[in-house]
């Protein structure tokens, strides 16, 4: 029973985060949903017309394609790394019971 | 002759600067004496953050498993980026959870290494403005972090109420702190700071407030799991009490 109370907090939880990141993909229409530095980028040639940049990334990921899969793959070792632990621990758990 | 032209035009396509979205300030993209100062203004924190957490493990060596689930979790959140009411992207951070649990200062280290690995691999944040990116994610939002939550509990809130407003209120400070930054370093002509500063806010800090959200959410769900399969770590850090109330 404790279980079960703990699986469902743990699943609404889940559930509000999951709606917290659909309502604006489907409540604001036309909209980009480009990165908050792009419009910061334009923000900065709006107060320094003059101010350039002085430093470039010393190496960019060549495609929108190769840095999704290096995001994925930083999110994937990452999660990789939660679940091993809660397994670990869950496991542990079990065993001293 | 071709062959010289496809090479150059294949090397300009790699040097030429490509829309990089990144929720950090961007390379390049802070004066050199702004760089210079949030780097000196880091660099104790850091070093401070280095000596709790090698007293944390050394103390207990357990610890470390459960400080690499603090690094993963900021990994994870600040990979993801979401939506948000204003139409734009950005990504939570992930560091309220390390915060609660080791300290204010120990995730100036793992926020750190989080930032170098995206600035170096994603050319998300930069190596020059690495020293304000960290002042931002890996110590204002932290501390922020850490002392709501001890306040919280200090004056009786229910646990879930100090993990979900830590966590949340740190990622939305670090923002707030983003906006500081660049307001500073470009204040605006009409207004000067306090323009350049609300408007940087209208970008980064209110695209963030549903993140600042979600990242509550998320960070009460792992404090919720933590409690229940791994409380011998949580009570060594004095975050549960020995009955199983986080403290």
């Amino acid at each position: 029973m404790k279980d079960k109370k703990f699986l469902m907090k743990n699943l609404i939880l889940g559930l509000l985060v999951i709606l917290l990141i659909v309502f604006p993909l489907v409540t604001i229409k036309n909209a980009e949903f480009a990165g908050t530095d792009d419009r910061a980028t334009e923000a900065i040639a709006q107060v320094d017309k003059n101010y350039k940049p002085w430093f470039e990334p010393i190496w960019e990921p060549p495609s929108g394609e190769i840095a999704s899969l290096l995001f994925a793959l930083q999110a994937a070792i990452g999660a990789g790394f939660l679940g091993y632990y809660i397994g670990l621990v869950k496991g542990r758990k079990n065993a001293n019971r | 002759m071709k062959k010289w032209m496809l090479l150059t035009a294949f090397a300009l396509l790699l040097i030429a600067p490509q829309i990089a979205y990144s929720m950090h300030i961007m390379e390049g993209f802070l004066p050199l004496k702004w760089c210079i100062i949030w780097d000196a203004a880091s660099l104790p924190f850091v070093v401070v953050g280095l000596i709790t957490i090698n007293k944390k493990v050394k103390e207990n060596p357990k610890l470390k498993m459960l400080l690499g689930f603090a690094g993963a979790f900021a990994f994870v959140l600040s990979a993801l980026k979401i939506p948000s009411v204003t139409g734009s992207c950005s990504h939570p951070t992930g560091v309220g959870l390390g915060a609660i649990l080791f300290g204010p200062f120990a995730m100036s280290v793992l926020g750190l290494i989080v930032l170098l690995f995206q600035a170096l691999l994603l050319a998300h944040g930069g190596i020059t403005t690495l020293g304000a990116n960290t002042f931002s994610m890996a110590i204002v939002g932290p501390i922020a972090s850490y002392y709501i939550f001890k306040g919280i509990k200090k004056a009786g809130g229910p646990n879930w109420l100090a993990v979900f407003l830590a966590a949340s209120i740190g990622d939305l400070l670090t923002y707030v702190t983003t906006s500081f930054q660049l307001a500073i370093a470009f204040p605006a002509e009409v207004g000067g700071f306090t323009a350049s500063f609300l408007k940087f806010m209208g970008i980064f800090a209110v695209t963030q407030v549903p993140l600042a959200i979600s990242e509550g959410l998320l960070t009460v769900l792992v404090i919720n799991m933590l409690s229940a399969y791994s409380k011998e770590e949580l009570i060594e850090l004095n975050v549960l009490e020995e009955e199983g109330k986080v403290v």
